[in-house]
Parts: C-alpha cells; structure tokens; sequence
C-alpha cells in the first residue's frame, strides 16, 4: 500500500472534517459504554484466565518430569506452549497495555506485572504502548511498520538489504520474543558508534541481559535438572514451546498491520491530528482475523486488532461485544474494515514481505490488487473538500 | 560453643537458597503466584483471610467472621484492621476495628455499620457472602489498653464507635474492677451488641448507661458529667463522631486531664476549598482532573493507578506520595504544600486535594 495520502483513490476523501469528528463521537460513546458496565464479571473472566494459564503451566511443567516418555513430551510440551501462548498473548500483551489496571489489584496491573518473555515489561511497555499504538502505521515514525529490517509499505524506500527479508522475517519468527528484545532496544540505531556508549542504553541493554538470562535459566537449565533422568527431553520440550509461541506470536503479530488493505500515513500527516483523525488512522492501519472464541483467546484477542487499536486499554474480553458496532460504523463512514482468516492473513503478510524485497516497479506496476480481505463498505459518496488528514500534506 | 549457634543460620541459609531456587523455576512470577491458586491463605507476604460467617448484629450492622490466611501476627484488643474487598471488579480498601479478643490462631471479627450509599460498608453488610477471600493487613492502631489495667476506667461510644470498645470489654472487662460505658444509639434497637452488653452490665461487670438519641436527644460533655460524676479521673476511651469527640477534647482539656482521653477517628474532618486542578501521576502516565475536595488518593485510584493506602484518613502516612511540582492542599486545615521541579515533598494522598495542576511520583 502506498501511504493514504499518495493514493489515487484516497479512501477518506468522501469523509469531511465534521464527518471524521461525528466518528470519533461515536467511537467514544462506545467506549463509555464500556467503561461504565466494566465489573464483577470481567474481573471473573481475566482471573479465571490467569488460574487456568497457571494450572497449565503446572501441570504441563510436572507432566514433563517424565518427558523421558514420549506421550509424555508430547502432552506437556502442548499444555506448556497453550500456557505460554496464553501468557504473552491474552494475559501479558492486555495486563501491560493496563486493561486491568481498573481493578486496582497490584497483582494484575501494568505497573508491577512481568511477563513471561525475553524484552523486560518496562522497554516493552514505552516500545509498544508509548510509539507503536501512538504511531500506528506512521511511516518513519512507527518502527513496527517492518521493526527497522524490512519493507512493509511503498512507502518505504528499497534498499538492496531488503531483497533478504523473507529471510529476516522467517529467522525473526523463529526468535520472536529476541527479535522484540532486540527491537525495544533499538538495536539497530543504538548500535552505532556514536550512540553505543550511551549510560542509558547500556543500562537497558543489562536490564535486557538479565532478563533473559533467567528466563533462559528457568527452561533451559532449572527444569531440564529437576526432571533428573528427562533433562534432556524436557529441555527439547522448553525449546519447542518456546518456538512454537514465538512463530504463534509473530503470525498473528504480523496480521495486525502488514495484511493487503491496510493504510499507512505520512510523517506529516499527523501534525495538529484531532482525536477523530487518531481514531481514524487506527481503523484504517489494522486488520482483524476471523475465527472461533479459542482462537481469539489464543491471539489474546488481537484478533480484534481494530477494536485494540481503536482502545488498547479496554478489557480484551469485550473487543468482541463491540466489535459489530465498530464494523456497523465502517459501513456506515463508507470505510473498509480489513479482517480474514488466519491462514488468509498470514499468507498476504508474506505475500506483501516477498513482493516488497524488490522495488516497486520491478513488475512494472506499483499498485498491488485490490485488497482480498476487505469487506464490501457502502459506496464513497463524492469526494469532499480536502480534509485536515489529507490536507495537511 | 559455635555448635549451639550453628543451627539457626545453617536453617536460615538453607531457607534463603530454598526460596531462590523456588524463585528460579517460577521466574518471571514468584512460587506464591502459584501456590496461591492451591491455597489461597497460604501466602505469608500477602495476607488474606477467608470470611467464615456474615452475622446480623442489627437491621444495619453485621459481624464478620474471618479466618486470616498465613502470616497473620495476631493483634490487640481496640486495634483495627485493613480490610480489601472486590467491589464489582473493583479493590477497596477500609478500616474496621476487631471486635474479637486476640486469639493467635483462631477467627477474628470486624463488625461493620452500612452507613447510607456508603460503596464497602453496604457491600459487607448486605452482599457479603461467606467463603470469600477477603485482603488483608496486619492489624494496627493505639487504641488499646494499657497492660497495667486503670482502677478506673471510662468508654464513651456513639453508633459504630462501639466497635473497639467492644473488642476490649470482650478482652479485658474482668480484669477492670470499676468500668463505666456510656453509649449513644439512636434507638434501643440500633445498639450494636446490645444483649451482650446489657448481660454484662447485669452481672456486674460494668456499669452500662444507654442514650437513646431519638428519644433523647445528643449528649453533650455536661450532661455526660452529670452521669459520671467522677469523669474526669477516670482514663477515658472515646469513640465516635468527629463533633462527639472534638466537644470531649475540649472538655478534658479544659479539666487538665487532657491526657487521659484517648480517642479513636473513624473519619478526618475534612473541609474544601479552592478549585482543584489537574493532577499527573507520571510513573502511571496518567492524568486526571480533580476539584478540590476529592482526595488526590480518589483521584488515582479511581483513575486506576495503585495508589498505596492505609487508614484513609490521615493517621498512619501508608499513603505518602512524593510531590514533584505544584501543589495540593491539606483537606484538613486548608494548608497548601508546593514543590519546586526537582523536589520530593512528601503529601498524605488521603487528606490532600489538587490546589492547581501537580505531579505526583507514582
Ligand atoms: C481506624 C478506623 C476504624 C474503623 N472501624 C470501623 C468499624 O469498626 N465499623 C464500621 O462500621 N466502620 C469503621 N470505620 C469506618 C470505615 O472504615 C469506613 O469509613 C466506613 O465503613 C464507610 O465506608 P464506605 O465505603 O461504606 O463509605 P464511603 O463510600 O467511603 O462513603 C459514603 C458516605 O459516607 C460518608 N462517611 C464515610 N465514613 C463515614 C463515617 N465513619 N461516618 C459517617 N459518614 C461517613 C462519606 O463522606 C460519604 O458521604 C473505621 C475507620 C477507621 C479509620
Ligand atoms: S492512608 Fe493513612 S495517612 Fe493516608
């Protein structure tokens, strides 16, 4: 996709300014309405989780004390991996955006929790929170738009270091959880010489360092040597959840915004954005997958990555109940809302990965097909006056 | 000789390695995260009880019956309790005094008066149910007897205020030969512990003088005088009201005999002024607006930040925050505190408001 503001077709020039503030109205209705009902049973609902991620997690570890024995391998490194999924996806990632953090519970609340992962909470948090879900798709300014080592829109300029990206992005999903370290620690720019004496960014890099060196302690060493005679199959069984989370983790991941369909925005764009333009860039810059209750459990609801974006710190159980009042208001505003199945997803974040290791013109166009996943919106009424998004290009 | 102190560090260091390898397998989280899903009263860094019994005491009251979890240090008679409950998803913290005497490894009670749209104590008293795992701190206050008893000894109570007395007299009323109780309820039937304390008086134990304030309108420090001739040598516990209290203060002060009363708050008195102001709290990176009578405490809370608490009213400083920039007025007596970018001045979230946009450190 070419930044919305290049497009020939903008799909917000139907949109007036009024029209782009009556929308986030209505987006902040919807969120009072939350807001207002959040209680007892949602409370319920992200403990019940965390007992059951834990029970897993326990069982699947005390399972794997006699990994020696292959049906035992197998059903604890399952429980394991669901455990570990469930931990990063729908328990970690929501915790820290502070979806709970009403609950006033200090054991359930962005400011004390840890998760289960290589990148320490805190860089995570102003990583994510602070840059990518202000920055949503903002070329030069969201890092996420390829984590600095590809190319993920027209946008961004070719380089011949791209042409191995589908190399990169398969090693990244591999490491996953390494390559956010790596990424929250702006590796790639505080590596220079210039900056790599910088006392700050040492001390995060050894915040970083002993974070991983216990999580790797606790899989790696202090659960293969308590499994005494199955050390060296519970140790393969760590390495397989581990793995399995993290090519889990960045599948969904990447659906969220490389799928065909979704914009991405000038630099420029968002100066002097109101609040109705921010909703509207979040709407446009995310995609959703389709699926079962299960899976959108098991993606920590960034299944709903639309409804996320549009209010990351609403509790992720109820992304669902509003997400046919979000999808009614795209049709409504004559906008597309970008969803498709996991498989689907995944597969035009590849496609997208592998088409854009190459320039632009390398098959002598530069527009991709039409978007697959986008459902049919109402026709764009005739284009309005330019609009302060656009405008200000 | 070293092998008669060998033992307790040996047992020490292999406790301390025990807890660090525990730590190891359950890294990012502690084993308690865990070991609390089996038992919940289990943990003894956080304290928890379970509530046994939800007991009527009158048509407003209700006693408590709570098991307090691991960890539990006991307490003393007319201390009080921090008590943490799940109010529709939401944790609330409040204090209420133990209406039990100590006994180190058995129950303990509070009993609690739901006043009018009061969010815990209607909670307590009407939705309550027992089997609920209830948060908890260890008991705390001063208002408790000395261990050498007083040969005379007064208590002077109003509704709930009750309460701790309640937990002394159950604790100690044998071992005070001449105890004089003067308690105000608006009606017989609103005395809280009314039976009991009627059984006792019957049979000796104290001399019981009941006021029954719709009938008979407030007591005041004279007409307690009337009643208790002697009042002013008598070691005094007094708790209720905040104007009950300030009009006995006053009065012991006036006799000279100002340390002997000893009084328990249940609430400040609180007065506001002024116009508020917008409020961050930057470890938190969250800002709230708040006018100038909610305590910055609300404030954060309310907005979800984890604010540290205690008492909730000006006493026990578990509420101090460090104060960045800005300033916060003292709900108590209008004093306003400012700070200066680069300092720390540390304000009780509890009693002071917003005086102008300020930065709290948390
Ligand atoms: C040391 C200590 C011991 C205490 N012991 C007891 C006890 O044994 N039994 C007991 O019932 N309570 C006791 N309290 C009071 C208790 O902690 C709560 O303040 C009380 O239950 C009200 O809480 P709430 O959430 O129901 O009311 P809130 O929702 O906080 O307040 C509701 C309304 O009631 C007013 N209000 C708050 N507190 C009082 C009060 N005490 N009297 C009159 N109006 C009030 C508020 O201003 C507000 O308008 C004690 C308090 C302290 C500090
Ligand atoms: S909470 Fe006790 S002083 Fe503020």
């Amino acid at each position: 996709m070419t930044t919305i503001q290049k497009q020939a077709n903008n799909p917000i020039a139907h949109l007036s300014a009024e029209d782009i503030e009556r929308l986030g109205a209505e987006l902040d209705a919807i969120r009072e309405q939350v807001i207002a009902s959040r209680g007892a049973d949602d409370a319920a609902y992200i403990r019940r989780v965390i007992t059951t991620q834990r029970v897993l997690e326990m069982g699947g570890r005390t399972v794997l004390l006699a990994s020696r024995f292959p049906p035992a391998w197998f059903l604890g490194t399952a429980a394991l991996t669901v455990a570990k999924i469930l931990e990063n996806m729908e328990i970690g990632h929501n915790v820290l955006h502070g979806q709970w953090d009403w609950m006033r519970d200090p054991k359930i609340h962005s400011t004390t929790w840890e998760w289960d992962h290589a990148t320490p909470a805190e860089l995570w948090k102003h990583s994510h929170n602070q840059l990518h879900h202000t920055y949503t798709n903002v070329l030069g300014k969201d890092n996420d738009l390829g984590y600095g080592i590809m190319r993920v829109d027209e946008g961004q300029r070719w380089h011949p270091f791209h042409l191995g990206q589908p190399l990169w992005n398969l090693v990244n999903a591999c490491v996953f959880e390494y390559g956010i370290a790596a990424y929250d620690l702006e590796l790639g720019k505080n590596l220079r010489k210039s900056r790599r004496g910088n006392p700050e960014f040492r001390s995060r890099v050894r915040q970083t360092l002993r974070k991983i060196r216990r999580q790797a302690t606790k899989d790696y060493v202090v659960h293969p040597v308590l499994s005494g005679p199955s050390a060296a199959t519970t140790l393969t069984a760590n390495l397989t959840a581990n793995f399995i989370r993290n090519l889990w983790s960045h599948s969904v991941i990447m659906c969220g915004h490389f799928p065909e369909g979704v914009e991405t925005f000038e630099r420029n764009s968002i100066e002097g954005e109101t609040r109705g333009e921010w909703y509207l860039r979040q709407m446009l810059g995310s995609a959703n997958i389709s699926g079962s209750r299960l899976m959108h459990i098991m993606t920590g609801n960034l299944s709903y990555q639309i409804e996320h974006h549009l209010f990351p710190d609403l509790p992720s159980n109820r992304y669902q109940e509003i997400a046919p009042k979000v999808q009614d208001l795209f049709q409504r505003y004559g906008l597309s809302y970008t969803t498709g199945s996991l498989p689907r997803q995944v597969a035009s974040a590849w496609k997208k990965v592998i088409r854009l290791s190459l320039p632009n013109d390398f098959f002598g166009r530069t527009e991709p097909a039409p978007a697959s996943g986008s459902t049919p919106t109402a026709a764009p009424s005739t284009p309005k006056a330019e609009l302060a998004t656009t405008a200000s290009r | 000789m070293a092998t008669t102190h060998t033992p307790v560090p040996l047992r020490d260091t292999l406790r301390a390695r025990a807890r660090r390898l525990a730590r190891l397998v359950t890294t990012p989280l502690v084993p308690g995260d865990y070991l609390s899903i089996l038992d919940p009263l289990g943990s003894s860094s956080d304290l928890r009880g379970r509530v046994e019994a939800v007991l009527p005491e009158t048509a407003d009251a209700a006693t408590l019956v709570i098991r307090p979890g691991r960890g539990w240090a006991g307490h003393t008679a007319g201390q009080y309790l921090r008590l943490g409950v799940d109010i529709d998803g939401v944790r609330q913290w409040r204090s209420y005094s133990l209406t039990s005497p100590p006994r180190p490894d058995g129950t303990v009670t509070v009993t609690v008066k739901a006043l009018p749209g009061g969010t815990v104590s209607q909670f307590l008293v009407h939705r309550l149910q027992a089997g609920t795992i209830v948060q908890l701190d260890q008991a705390a206050g001063e208002f408790t007897l000395p261990a050498t008893r007083p040969a005379k000894a007064l208590f002077v109570t109003a509704g709930s205020g009750i309460t701790p007395v309640m937990g002394m007299l159950r604790d100690g009323a044998d071992q005070l030969d001449d105890v004089v109780l003067v308690h105000s309820a608006p009606r017989p039937e609103d005395v809280i512990f009314g039976a009991e304390l009627r059984g006792l008086a019957a049979r000796g134990g104290l001399r019981l003088i009941e006021r029954h304030t719709d009938a008979d309108g407030m007591l005041d420090p004279g007409g307690l005088a009337a009643l208790v001739p002697d009042l002013t040598e008598r070691e005094t516990w007094a708790c209720g009201p905040n104007g009950m209290l300030d009009a006995l203060q006053d009065a012991y002060d006036a006799a000279g005999s100002g340390a002997r009363l000893h009084t328990e708050r249940f609430r400040p008195a609180l007065i506001a002024v002024g116009d508020g102001g917008t409020v961050s709290f930057t470890g938190s990176a969250v800002t709230a607006d708040a006018d100038a009578a909610t305590s910055l405490l609300d404030t954060g809370e309310s907005h979800g930040v984890l604010m540290p608490s205690g008492c909730r009213m000006g006493i026990c400083f578990g509420c101090v925050v460090p104060l960045r920039e800005g300033s916060v007025r003292d709900l108590r007596n209008g004093q306003v505190t400012s700070a200066v970018p680069g300092d720390g001045v540390l304000v009780q979230t509890c009693v002071s408001a917003a005086a102008g946009p300020c930065q709290l450190d948390i």
